[in-house]
């Protein structure tokens, strides 16, 4: 059985019976049991027609929720059997669905929640796992989600930065249990910027495929993180880093930058070096500094400290360096790392044992402990 | 998307406001406490942030390994040790000041005389696993910070 088509059905099936009356809520219930249903029946039965099936399905199980509900109020609400014709669903709807899932009265798990479910299709089992949940909270997380924009018109338009942050914060995730986020983030957006032509949304699409791009590399067989400088680069899927490059130069060719188009052009750059010493730092630091300009983030003024210390070299990077709050998480690591690019290794161990201290998880604390007692040991007399 | 311990502690954490040992409480007042407790879990089961609630007894040992061929080594109970884990809560919540707001909820759980204990709980949070994605994507360090 397919489930990537399963999976890329979804949110048109679901557009289908909102379209028909249903309200959200109730709608992407039935969609979820289709889907089950789906899993549990295609692999004898495939049907010819798998939207049609799903359609037919998720109206079904609609219907009979409804009427359950209204016996249990004894209302005398009478369900119509045949659907309201209504306006087929168009390309509008499901952006729409994406506005709704990411709707700015959600808070950000539970709008990464909702998206994966009602727009990725992927159930409430899958969501939980991947997120390090128990099944029950991430149902309850849904299904607040839902009520908390059951009051939001369907057809009501979003501003596309905040779908953007979720799908960001999807990619992020990462993978646990046997859903790989990443892979789903970028799908998701690929949806997504096949339904609105958005510099910003091909930007961040690019910018998953070169992050992605480089996954294989990224860590060593014992889990531990591989620096990009001492990455195999033989290791890099260059189909998929191509893919990024063009998306990403049709983009930027809109003249309308955003960080997401800054932050894939940093990307870009990197994976266009054969070997790492032939980066071309002095265009990274161009491109931060758009970064600044457009979000004057201080995570990106320190991420521009790194590369002015590999364009200017490390004292011109520790002037930059100084002129941000030390207390900015991996300040100190980016701190480690220009003083031992500037042979103080001493001191570079030293920050390097008290950045590991403060690590946000666990592949950093150890890649950061590896480096002082790299430096340690060729201290020792 | 962050998640938290909420430990509590047989001793080791400082004095509570209404300080009286369990056993001097009226059965009722146990009971209150009992149920404040239950009915916090099953509030962020609802809210959808409860992740696992566990506790420990007091008594416990020591154990070591003995060396090749050799049985475990064990001590204990560990009379000495000032500090002694209680139970724990873990939550997965959108931020530390929900954290925060949290334990204070669990720390207001009545004790003597239906009044709040105030007790001191101790909020750590969880390290990931693995590095996210973009954080470690740009730089030879290694340990460039992430883009967010």
């Amino acid at each position: 059985m397919d489930e990537a088509l399963l999976r890329s059905l979804t949110p048109n099936v679901l557009t289908v019976l909102v379209r028909r009356g249903a309200d959200f809520a109730a709608a992407e219930d039935a969609v979820q049991e289709a889907l089950l249903e789906a899993v549990r029946v295609w692999p004898q039965d495939p049907p010819r027609d798998a939207k049609g099936w799903l359609v037919t399905v998720a109206w079904r199980k609609f219907l009979d929720q409804a009427r359950a509900d209204s016996a249990r109020r004894r209302r005398e609400d009478r369900v119509e059997e045949q659907p309201p014709p209504g306006p087929a669903p168009s390309v509008d709807d499901t952006l729409h669905l994406y506005f709704l899932c990411a709707h700015p009265s959600l808070t950000p798990s539970s709008a990464v929640a909702l998206t994966l479910r009602a727009v990725g299709g992927l159930t409430t089992r899958q969501i939980a796992q991947a997120c390090l949940v128990p099944e029950a909270t991430m149902a309850q997380r849904i299904s607040r989600a839902k009520r908390t924009v059951s009051g939001v018109r369907f057809d009501q338009p979003g501003d596309v930065a905040t779908v953007l942050r979720v799908l960001y914060l999807v990619f992020n995730e990462g993978y646990s249990g046997d859903v790989d986020l990443a892979a789903e983030a970028i799908r998701l957006t690929r949806q997504l910027a096949a339904a609105i032509d958005h510099p910003e949304v091909a930007g961040l699409l690019a910018l998953m495929l070169l992050h992605h791009a480089r996954r294989a590399a990224r860590t060593a067989p014992d889990g531990s993180l591989v620096p990009l400088a001492e990455q195999d680069r033989g290791r890099w899927d260059t189909r998929m880093i191509a893919e990024g490059v063009e998306i990403l130069q049709a983009a930027l060719a809109h003249d309308r930058l955003g960080e997401f188009q800054a932050q894939a052009a940093v990307a870009a750059l990197h994976a266009d070096a054969p070997r790492a010493e032939e980066t071309d730092w002095v265009q990274i630091v161009e491109w931060y500094d758009e970064l600044v300009r457009l979000t004057d983030s201080p995570v990106a003024r320190l991420n521009r400290a790194v590369a002015v210390g590999e364009a200017d070299g490390p004292r011109a990077g520790l002037a930059a360096l100084a002129e941000l709050d030390a207390s900015l998480p991996r300040h100190t690591a980016v701190a480690a790392h220009l003083h031992e690019r500037d042979g103080d290794l001493t001191t570079a161990a030293r920050l390097y044992a008290e950045a590991a201290q403060k690590a946000p998880n666990l592949a950093e604390r150890d890649h950061l402990t590896r480096q002082a007692a790299r430096l340690n040991t060729l201290l020792r007399p | 998307m962050a998640k938290y311990l909420l430990l509590k502690h047989y001793r080791g954490a400082p004095a509570p406001v209404n300080d009286v040992p369990m056993d001097q409480w009226t059965p009722e007042e146990i009971s209150a406490h009992v149920r404040y407790m239950n009915d916090f879990a099953a509030r962020l089961e609802k809210s959808g942030e409860f992740v696992d609630s566990q506790a420990l007894t007091p008594e416990g040992s020591w154990v070591q390994y003995g060396g090749e061929g050799r049985p475990p080594v064990t001590d204990g109970p560990f009379a000495e040790t000032k500090d002694l884990i209680a139970d724990w809560m873990i939550i997965d919540v959108d931020s530390h000041e929900r954290a925060v707001e949290l334990a204070a909820e669990l720390s207001a759980a009545p004790g003597a005389g239906g009044r709040p204990i105030h007790e001191w709980l101790e909020v750590r949070p969880f390290m990931n696993p693995h590095a996210t994605v973009t954080d470690f994507a740009d730089h030879c360090t290694g340990t460039a910070p992430a883009q967010e």
